[in-house]
């Protein structure tokens, strides 16, 4: 049996409160394609920042070709031959691709044989660049591009990939894969870290599966069913959210030709948007982060104003009003950003509760705030959707990710909303509270309020929502009902390849 | 230049809570290491405990300052601080306590509105100028006239003008994103130059024999801004400073729009999510902090300094920056701040005079307060830890 | 009675060459620390700082060049009291720039104490031969001292190192995505500091140009808002090397053309004319942000390293 390329043992971290990383231990061969499971909170972001030199383990040892392997920093690591695509790209938006590259490498070459050689492996491995575009002008798929190329122009001997899947379509996932693969067959090794059972199933070799720090298998995911690795992730089986059916009601909100400019340099234009919404269903729209979402929901907040016509709430057109007149009329929303757009991070849970409640809630008194009423208001979502808080006077940043975004949808849902639109609900939300949230929301509308569910996640749409339409580059697909679709033809809505190419044999 | 930048909308993903946002460890590293960590909750103690710590460093800075200038730093210390309130002649000094903190108070209120939300109005020095030309220009209308409305009309002028003034580098930034500091600081500089065009031109004393400078307005009754009660220095402006403080204290912890106004300086995107109309409030803060520069300075203008001259404004729209920090822009820290630094200024001059100390050394003093705040203000939102090995968290 | 005629062409361009160095180098400074991600409203105090150290170097030495080098150092000195406040304590980027122009505004006047009514030791003019002897290009371009071309060499060593060097691109990196920077390895604080001592530099230098050659003498606030301008100055160069040039030849040609008015005896009162330099400036800025502005995309937001 070949030495394995990597070879962890006993790995350990712990931080005060949290064990990350309890005593694992895996190997990965060369040229193979390993994959890391496991759910958010599992370890598994911990355990590749021990091998890329970001985080040094409280105890055990790793091994790479046969040597010692306990990189300091990034740095070693990548001198090593090891290299790393994050989930959160380190790019510069105003600065070109080859900039761009030259700043994640040691010693780069100058410019002019930089592009040259940007040109050259992008093309060989099907992920064509050219060199002097502005990164903040490139999508998502070719943003991850500049990452992988910039990994792969230092002659990596083991690739780590973290969740690189979240920002593709489903055409450009296979493009991924056989630009992998290719790399496999030449020896190169790949730590391919995420929870997206089926492709793991379809890519990896084998599979090393992480819950609560702790290694509890290894498999070969083509030998094993979805179901079972789920298992494994969760040690429990997964409630399921429960929908009970029921016939959607009158047309709750109108877009027509809804059009307009991205306010932000980087930003993605919507085009002539139409849809309508009617009460008692979800409507999910999906697509890739970079493609409009943002400000689609802007559009719908209130936050940029339309046309009057291009919004209608309930045959009342709202596209002139601003977020207060909105609300008023039974419009609420949900931005992603927890901390700085949907919450005031240094402000406490009252204040925040405040911050939309305002209206509904009845917590004015000609200008005057009635505080007492404000955290009441702040008391009720607290306990109706289990933030976990020492109290309402806690400052929004002091709680989780899953807390916060469960008291700052907990804090529209309590409002009875006609309709209610979220962006990115459950993302980087522990299972449980992604649970709960989604089931808040199917609540709400089995209670007759109309959602519109913007998500990256196809799983979380697929599960909740009635229609389905995708968003790509400012422009709605067309919206299909949920229980037809194939994963095929969603990723065709989503856009295709967007030029991605086959890798060269 | 948008220094807020309207970070509406970014197309990247969310940092901040629970994402992988990578972060390079230290290399290998002394044994103790000194690192600043982000509390989870601003600290309630260090909120108020930080103005005191400042002014704490800021003496024995200042005192280690004097003794470099030969002086005694104890005895100049003393002479700063104490003398004015309990020295010998403090029936003297404490009245101008009053004279020369009303209007440090009035700006820097006006100001800290501005500043919690994100606006910065730096040239409230050039707001206080065109306040007390409108309000003198008013009262020398009408001058040699003897009636009970001269006096409110000037105070509506002052407010007006300063006002005026305070719009332009609003009106400007609502319309064309044009920064307001810049603007704002820019109108000082035409100020003063109005002023001494002013003073020298068409407001010029005709009986003043060829000297510079108006019509002394404290010997004209309806105009005066005369103490309420004899000697104690408090006049209008007092009054007035009273009325912004308790005022603003009612907005900012009683009313939606002190909750917008703090709302859009801790959080812009979210002010926006939240309602809250930007253009509106650029234009109230700036508007209002305008007004009460113009206030201040006409008060001024036809109370203690009495007339219009070319060095009328001696920097109360610059020290009143540093009172508004120091009262860590809270309208009851405002007024101790204002008080506080309306000591320094006559001690100093005290000091001046009886120990030779160089007003430099004053306004070096008044900016070493400002500075140190600052550096201490770090403990309210971060915590200092020494801990073992080179880790991050 | 107004005599227009008594301007004479060759010495308002020759004097606008001068008249620019000043916020040139601040300007110039100024712009490397930006594009960094970091907003030093201090300028004022710098420069005015520089020109006191500069003055008194000088003086007690005999040489305007050790006053230059002086004034350098004194700016960057003040300047690193701000790195310490906004890199390190975490300070308000705008709050801590006015704290550091008031305290140098106070450290200048008491250091300028004893100093008010001397005369510097001159600083020679650079007739370079031949050229200088050029019919109207010769006085106005190349008869001047040897500071201006050293300000000019500057702008393009600035603009060389941005554009083409590693550490040109390491900097506009700090300065667009600091997180991003962070992430790959590079010290953004590091950088940043070198920044601001480098702006720090030029401002000083900046200011002891006015108390050695312009003026030359020494004026408690001689510096009368000229770090204010050199910051707008920035802005209407969109953050690029090469228009700082233009814009210090167009501030520095107001400045001029309006003494030059004033001296020949135009209509206008004397205190009309001398505001002109600073409408003008907010007319600029107007102008330039209603153009979507190109600012570095950390500019002023506040770097953490602990995530």
């Amino acid at each position: 049996m070949t030495a394995p390329l990597l070879a962890i043992s006993g790995l350990t971290k712990a931080y005060p409160g949290v064990v990350a990383n309890d005593d694992v231990s895996l190997n990965i061969a060369g040229g193979e394609v390993h994959a890391l499971l496991g759910e958010n909170g599992a370890g598994k972001s911990t355990l590749v920042k021990m091998i890329y030199g970001l985080v040094k383990p409280d105890s055990g040892t790793m091994t790479l070709h046969g040597a010692p392997f306990a990189p300091g920093e990034p740095r070693a690591a990548r001198a090593a031959g090891v290299a790393m695509v994050f989930q959160h790209f380190s790019l510069f938006d105003a600065l070109s691709v080859a900039e761009n590259i030259a700043l994640g490498m040691e010693s780069p070459p100058p410019l002019r044989d930089l592009s040259r050689r940007i040109r050259e492996v992008s093309e060989t491995y099907g992920l064509p660049l050219d060199p002097h575009r502005t990164v903040g002008d490139l999508s998502a798929g070719e943003r991850q591009r500049v990452e992988i190329l910039r990994c792969l122009l230092q002659n990596p001997r083991l690739l780590i990939m973290d969740e690189p899947t979240s920002v593709l379509t489903p055409q450009e996932v296979a493009i991924l894969f056989q630009t992998l693969r290719k790399l496999a067959a030449e020896g190169v090794s790949i730590l391919y870290i995420s929870h997206k059972l089926e492709e793991i199933r379809a890519l990896c070799d084998r599979a090393t599966i992480l819950r609560q720090g702790r290694n509890v298998a290894t498999c070969n995911p083509r030998e094993t069913t979805a179901r079972d690795m789920a298992q494994l992730m969760v040690g429990a089986s997964l409630d399921v959210t429960a929908r009970p059916a029921r016939a959607p009601g009158a047309t709750a909100l109108d877009i027509t030709g809804l059009s307009l400019n991205s306010p932000n340099r980087f930003g993605t234009s919507l085009k002539n948007l139409h849809f309508t919404l009617a009460e008692g269903e979800i409507l999910g729209i999906g697509g890739v982060a970079g493609n409009g979402q943002d400000e689609l929901l802007a559009a719908l907040s209130g936050e940029l104003r339309s046309a009057p016509g291009a919004v209608r709430l309930k045959g009342r057109p709202v596209g002139a009003l601003g977020p207060a007149g909105r609300r008023r009329l039974g419009l609420l929303t949900a931005p992603e950003e927890r901390l700085g757009h949907a919450a005031a991070p240094d402000m406490n849970l009252i204040e925040n509760a405040l911050m939309t409640g305002a209206e509904r809630e009845r917590l004015l008194a000609r200008g005057f705030i009635r505080w007492p009423a404000a955290q009441d208001f702040a008391a009720r979502i607290i306990a109706r959707f289990d933030v976990r808080t020492p109290g309402p006077d806690t400052a929004a940043r002091a709680l989780s990710g899953g807390n916060l975004q469960k008291f700052v949808i907990g804090r529209e849902v309590l409002q009875r909303p006609e309709v209610l639109v979220v962006n990115q609900p459950t993302w980087g939300v522990d299972a449980a509270a992604a649970v709960a949230i989604r089931q808040a929301l199917l609540d709400l509308a089995a209670d007759g309020a109309a959602i519109l569910c913007i998500s990256q996640d196809l799983d979380e749409l697929m599960e909740i929502a009635d229609r389905f339409g995708a968003l790509n580059e400012g422009r709605l697909s067309d919206i299909r009902p949920t229980h037809a679709l194939t994963l095929q033809e969603i990723g065709l809505m989503m856009g295709g390849a967007h030029g991605m190419e086959v890798a060269h044999a | 230049m948008r220094f807020i930048l309207p970070e509406i909308l970014r197309g990247s993903r969310p940092s901040g809570d629970g994402g992988s946002a990578p972060c390079p460890a230290r290399e290998s590293a002394p044994p103790m290491k000194l690192r600043v960590e982000k509390r989870p909750q601003p600290s309630r103690r260090w909120m108020y405990l930080s103005p005191l710590l400042a002014v704490l460093v800021t003496m024995l800075a200042g005192g280690a300052l004097f003794a470099a200038l030969g002086k005694n730093p104890v005895e100049a210390i003393a002479t700063i601080f104490w003398e004015p309130l309990f020295g010998e002649f403090a029936f003297y000094y404490r009245p101008q306590l009053l004279v020369k903190g009303a209007p440090l108070v009035l700006i820097a209120i006006g100001l800290s509105l501005g500043f919690r939300a994100g606006v910065w109005n730096i040239g409230a020095e050039g707001q206080y100028i065109i306040g007390a030309l409108s309000g003198a220009g008013v009262g020398l209308a009408f001058y040699p006239l003897d009636a009970w409305f001269i006096f409110p009309l000037m105070v509506i002028a002052g407010a007006l003008g300063g006002l005026t003034w305070g719009m332009i580098p609003g009106l400007l930034r609502v319309r064309f994103g044009t920064n307001e500091i810049l603007v704002s600081l820019m109108l000082v500089y035409v100020a003063e130059k109005l002023l001494a065009a002013m003073a020298l031109g068409p407001m010029k004393n005709p009986e003043g024999m060829g000297f510079p400078g108006s019509r002394n307005l404290q010997q004209y009754p309806s105009a005066h801004n005369a103490d309420l009660i004899a000697d104690t220095g408090m006049h209008w402006g007092v009054v007035a400073a009273l009325i912004a403080v308790i005022f603003t204290y009612i907005l900012l912890g009683r009313h939606v729009l002190g909750y917008h106004i703090r709302l859009t300086g801790q959080a812009p995107r979210a002010a926006r999510f939240a309602g809250v109309n930007p253009a509106r409030l650029v234009l109230f803060c700036l508007g209002t902090s305008g007004a009460l520069a113009g206030l201040a300075g006409m008060f001024e203008v036809s109370g203690p300094a009495g007339q219009v001259s070319i060095d009328f404004n001696v920097g109360y729209g610059f020290t009143a920056i540093i009172v508004a920090f120091l009262g860590r822009l809270h309208p009851f820290g405002i007024a101790l701040a204002g008080l506080l630094m309306a000591l320094t200024y006559i001690g100093g001059e005290i000091a001046q005079s009886n120990l030779g100390l160089p007003a430099a050394a004053i306004q070096m003093f008044q900016g070493m307060l400002l500075f140190f705040l600052l550096a201490v203000d770090l403990l309210t939102n971060y915590r200092l830890r020494l801990s073992p090995g080179p880790e991050t968290a | 009675m107004m005599d227009l005629s008594s301007i004479s062409p060759i010495l308002l361009l020759a004097s606008i060459m001068a008249a620019s160095t000043p916020i040139l180098l601040a300007a110039i400074g100024e712009l490397v620390v930006e594009r960094a991600g970091v907003l030093n409203l201090g300028v004022e105090g710098m420069m005015i700082t520089g020109a006191i150290c500069g003055f008194a170097f000088a003086v007690n030495t005999g040489s305007p060049a050790l006053g230059f080098l002086a004034a350098a150092l004194g700016g960057a000195a003040l300047s690193l009291l701000f790195a310490l406040l906004t890199q390190f304590a975490l300070a308000n980027q705008v709050a801590s720039g006015l704290a550091l122009t008031l305290f140098g505004l106070g450290l200048s006047a008491l250091l300028g104490q004893g100093y008010v009514g001397i005369k510097p030791p001159p600083t020679t003019r650079l007739d370079i031969p031949v050229l200088s002897d050029i019919p109207f290009l010769g006085p106005v371009l190349f008869s001047h001292d040897a500071m201006v071309y050293i300000a000019l060499a500057l702008v393009a060593a600035v603009w060389a190192v941005l554009k083409y060097t590693r550490a040109g691109l390491i900097l506009r990196a700090v300065g667009e995505n600091h997180d991003a920077a962070h992430a790959l390895g590079y010290k953004v604080v590091r950088v940043r500091v070198l920044a601001i001592a480098f702006g720090g530099g030029c401002a000083g230098l900046g200011g002891a140009y006015l108390s050695l050659v312009r003026v030359p003498q020494w004026t408690e606030g001689m510096t009368a808002g000229a770090g204010w301008i050199a910051l707008a100055l920035v802005v209407f160069a969109s953050w690029k090397a090469g228009r700082v040039l233009l814009g210090a030849w167009l501030f520095g040609g107001v400045s001029v053309l309006q003494l030059n008015l004033q001296a020949a005896g135009v209509a206008l009162p004397v205190e009309y004319l001398s505001m002109s330099p600073y409408l003008i400036t907010i007319l600029v800025l107007v102008i330039m942000s209603a153009d979507r502005s190109r600012a570095p995309g950390s500019l002023t937001r506040i770097f953490h390293a602990s995530q």
